[in-house]
């Protein structure tokens, strides 16, 4: 099914994705906001460039973007996969809780806000380039990698990462030197364990966009955690 | 003793002449405070660990209980109350941030209880709403501006979703987590039973309450808890939380101590891990992004439930709500700052945010100066204690009321105002199994019934009392109001005429 999307608003065009399922391809995409919210059960290919809020909770869908993408790609997504092959915009995977955003470039600001976990629900970030500055901020699970393939003489990650982190687990594909984390988090260098745990998904990463596995996989990463699940109990007395 | 120690703020007072040392107190108190001495045969008791909730008081079967705020008191200082020092003794002893709860208890001025309400005499005969029909329904959304007609002449009804309320009052964001599974089975069954209804707060819903949806309001936060498409579909409305009345500025903060069990589930956040919602909402930066948040629920919810977005009343509220009715909400609630909270910093609590009345005031007059009062409905809370407040509010502009501490203090509350501790006796303010337990919600949504539906009574005979029959024709007639001992910016700001006038 090929839905063309000129002259639609986001209203219109949402309202001829909705109920349909299998194969759908949107062409002559233009920055219509909201596609596929809170979808499931269909695979939605993008030609052009989709607007903010693309795949917000989704549930279950599979996104496929053929070009760049803008802010708030993923907002809260419970299910499904969304993938970008291009940039993405600023607050991609705000609040995300399951799902998968697989990312060719490099991303905005504020990646992964406040993604969480519970039990087998672990939302997974890959960012293939770069990440702009608060990644990370508040995270409270889930795991977030970020490549920094061909960066373009940029930081792997800009400022402040992981401020306010309390859960999941950061990767980073550089030795993070220069790179300063705030003090409630512990970086260090993956081991072995660690990256088992994103071989899978970083397999699948590679075969989306054509990269050599053993290139990617075997590098010097580095491993963010919080210190604690806990990290201002400290701060309050009761009155 | 040591310069750490603060005298206990409350005393027990046992009579011993009735007690009959049945223990009763001692298992009632989850605070620990009585207990049995085997070796004298008497009850003995620990008043520095008293909240003064009045458990053991109302279930001493002899009467033999009371407790009394200490006359142990520091040498008078209106400058230093013993509060204030206390304070300073557990900062400097903790280098802490001083936690409080529910609502602001300082002696600033509570505006409903400076306004009077008028009544018909002579002239415009009053009703008497126990012989004649008195309509207390209200409609909440956004209203059409025009009259639309189709080519043969019949009139277009499409409407905007509406949500429909029996009485103009609602039962506020409280979230399962800071209140009990009881509580929130009480106040749902409560609001489906009265054709109102009750909001979640943001620590998602319970499997359990998905019955009840058509009378739920859903609230999306900055830290998303337990938001997905069924919760969002299983509501009547969606409510985005900015803001809290009684802690404006600041985000949510729910311990890891009491993520457990279904809390955690209903959250979808692993056991003993913080809930921390942020401080702002990290995607909204503006009153465009704000629309954006907006549509994306309406396309997630295919335009079939109203949002609303809850703001707490702070400078400039009138300019904020004009943004908001602009962004494509359907409804704004207002929360001042008497607002009620299950913890929060005690000087955000007690210095950040207005009065509600002021705030309600100032933005209805300014929505109504734009021509955009019509895009929104009002809806305002933070510290609606009785009928009268709600007709109050309904003739400064309001189209409903949340009530949270009011509903709570239903269900038992005593307002000890430590909610934080976990520990509540009443089984309101807790996870503790053997605590919830305390509160039965066969008997805790009757008791709301009945609050909602005496006060409903109360409402149609103050209306009537003014020669109105509709709570539409109440709203926003200032000319009903007169303020007391109000000076002229305070009566200029509130719209009404003083007193005599």
């Amino acid at each position: 099914m090929v839905i063309n999307a000129k002259n639609l608003d986001h209203k219109a065009l949402n309202e001829k994705l909705r109920g349909l399922s299998g194969d759908i391809t949107i062409e002559e995409c233009c920055g219509q906001r909201f596609i596929a919210a809170g979808m499931s059960g269909c695979s939605i290919t993008i030609n052009g460039v989709p607007g903010n809020a693309l795949g917000a909770y989704l549930n279950g869908a599979d996104i496929i973007v053929n070009a760049n993408a803008q802010d708030a790609v993923g907002d809260t997504m419970n299910e499904g996969r969304i993938i970008i092959h291009g940039n993405v915009g600023d607050a991609t995977g705000y609040a995300m809780r399951g799902g998968k955003i697989l990312v060719k470039g490099n991303a905005g600001y504020r990646a992964g806000i406040h993604m969480k976990e519970y039990k087998e629900k672990v939302p997974k970030m890959v960012i293939g380039g770069t990440a702009g500055s608060f990644l990370g901020e508040y995270q409270a699970g889930g795991i977030i990698v970020v490549l920094g393939l061909e960066p373009g003489g940029k930081n792997i990650v800009g400022s402040f990462p992981c401020t306010g982190m309390h859960g999941g687990k950061m990767f980073l594909r550089s030795d993070c030197k220069g790179v300063k984390f705030p003090s409630q988090v512990t970086a260090r260098p993956a081991t072995g364990e660690d990256m088992e745990e994103i071989r899978e998904l970083l397999s699948e990463y590679c075969q989306i966009f054509g990269w050599d596995f053993e290139e990617v996989f075997n590098a010097a990463y580095t491993v963010v955690t919080p210190d604690s699940k806990n990290p201002y109990k400290q701060m309050y007395v009761h009155n | 003793m040591s310069i750490e120690f603060i005298y206990p703020e409350f005393e027990v007072i046992r009579n011993e002449s009735r007690c009959i040392a049945c223990r009763v107190c001692e298992r009632q108190c989850a605070n620990e405070v009585h207990s049995y001495d085997p070796e004298r045969g008497i009850m003995v008791a620990d008043e520095s660990k008293c909240v003064n909730c009045h458990r053991c008081v109302a279930l001493c079967p002899t009467r033999a209980l009371k407790i009394v705020k200490s006359d142990c008191a520091l040498r008078e200082n209106a400058n230093w109350p013993q509060s204030t020092i206390n304070e300073i003794y557990k900062q400097a002893s903790s280098g802490g941030v001083l936690l409080s709860s529910m609502g602001n208890p300082n002696p600033l001025p509570v505006y409903w209880d400076k306004i009077l309400i008028n009544a018909s005499q002579v002239t415009n005969p009053s009703i008497d709403p126990l012989r004649e029909p008195m309509e207390t329904k209200v409609c909440l959304g956004k209203k059409k501006q025009e009259i639309r007609r189709d080519e043969n002449g019949k009139l277009v009804c499409e409407m905007t979703p509406q949500l429909e309320l029996s009485v103009p009052i609602m039962f506020s964001a409280m979230s399962y987590g800071s209140i009990s599974y009881n509580a929130h089975a009480s106040l749902a069954r409560a609001a489906t039973e009265l054709g109102i209804l009750y909001n979640t707060g943001e620590g998602g819903l319970h499997e359990d309450f998905y019955v009840y949806g058509a009378n739920t309001i859903v609230q999306v936060a900055s830290g998303r808890f337990g938001v997905h498409k069924d919760y969002l579909e299983a509501a009547a409305a969606v409510e985005i939380k900015m803001g809290q009345g009684a802690k404006p500025g600041i985000g949510g903060h729910l311990p890891g101590a009491k993520i457990v069990g279904d809390v955690s589930r209903t959250r979808m956040i692993p056991e003993g891990t913080d809930a921390i919602s942020p401080a702002p909402h990290h995607d909204i930066y503006s009153i465009e992004d704000l629309r954006q948040l907006v549509y994306s629920l309406k396309e997630a919810t295919e335009y079939k439930k109203p949002v609303i977005v809850k703001v707490a009343a702070v400078h400039n509220i009138a300019a904020i709500a004009s943004g908001i009715a602009r962004s494509g909400a359907d409804i704004i609630s207002i929360d001042g700052f008497r607002g009620g909270t299950g913890a929060a910093p005690t000087r955000i609590r007690n210095n950040v945010g207005i009065p509600i009345e002021l705030a309600l005031a100032s933005v209805d007059q300014r929505l109504r100066e734009e021509g955009i009062r019509d895009n929104v409905s009002l809806v305002v809370g933070g510290s609606i204690r009785s009928s009268a407040d709600v007709v109050k509010a309904v003739a400064l502009g309001a189209d409903a009321c949340y009530i949270g501490t009011a509903a709570l203090i239903a269900l038992g509350c005593h307002l000890c105002r430590t909610c934080h501790s976990g520990k509540c006796n009443w089984g309101i303010a807790t996870q503790r199994p053997d605590l919830v337990k305390r509160l039965n919600p066969d008997i805790g949504s009757k008791r709301l019934i009945n609050l909602v539906r005496a006060w409903q009574h109360e409402i149609k005979e103050l209306m009537g009392g003014m020669g109105i029959n509709s709570i539409e024709a109440l709203r926003g007639n200032r000319l009903m109001l007169r303020g007391v001992g109000l000076n002229e910016k305070e009566l200029q700001i509130l719209g009404i005429s003083h007193a005599g006038e």
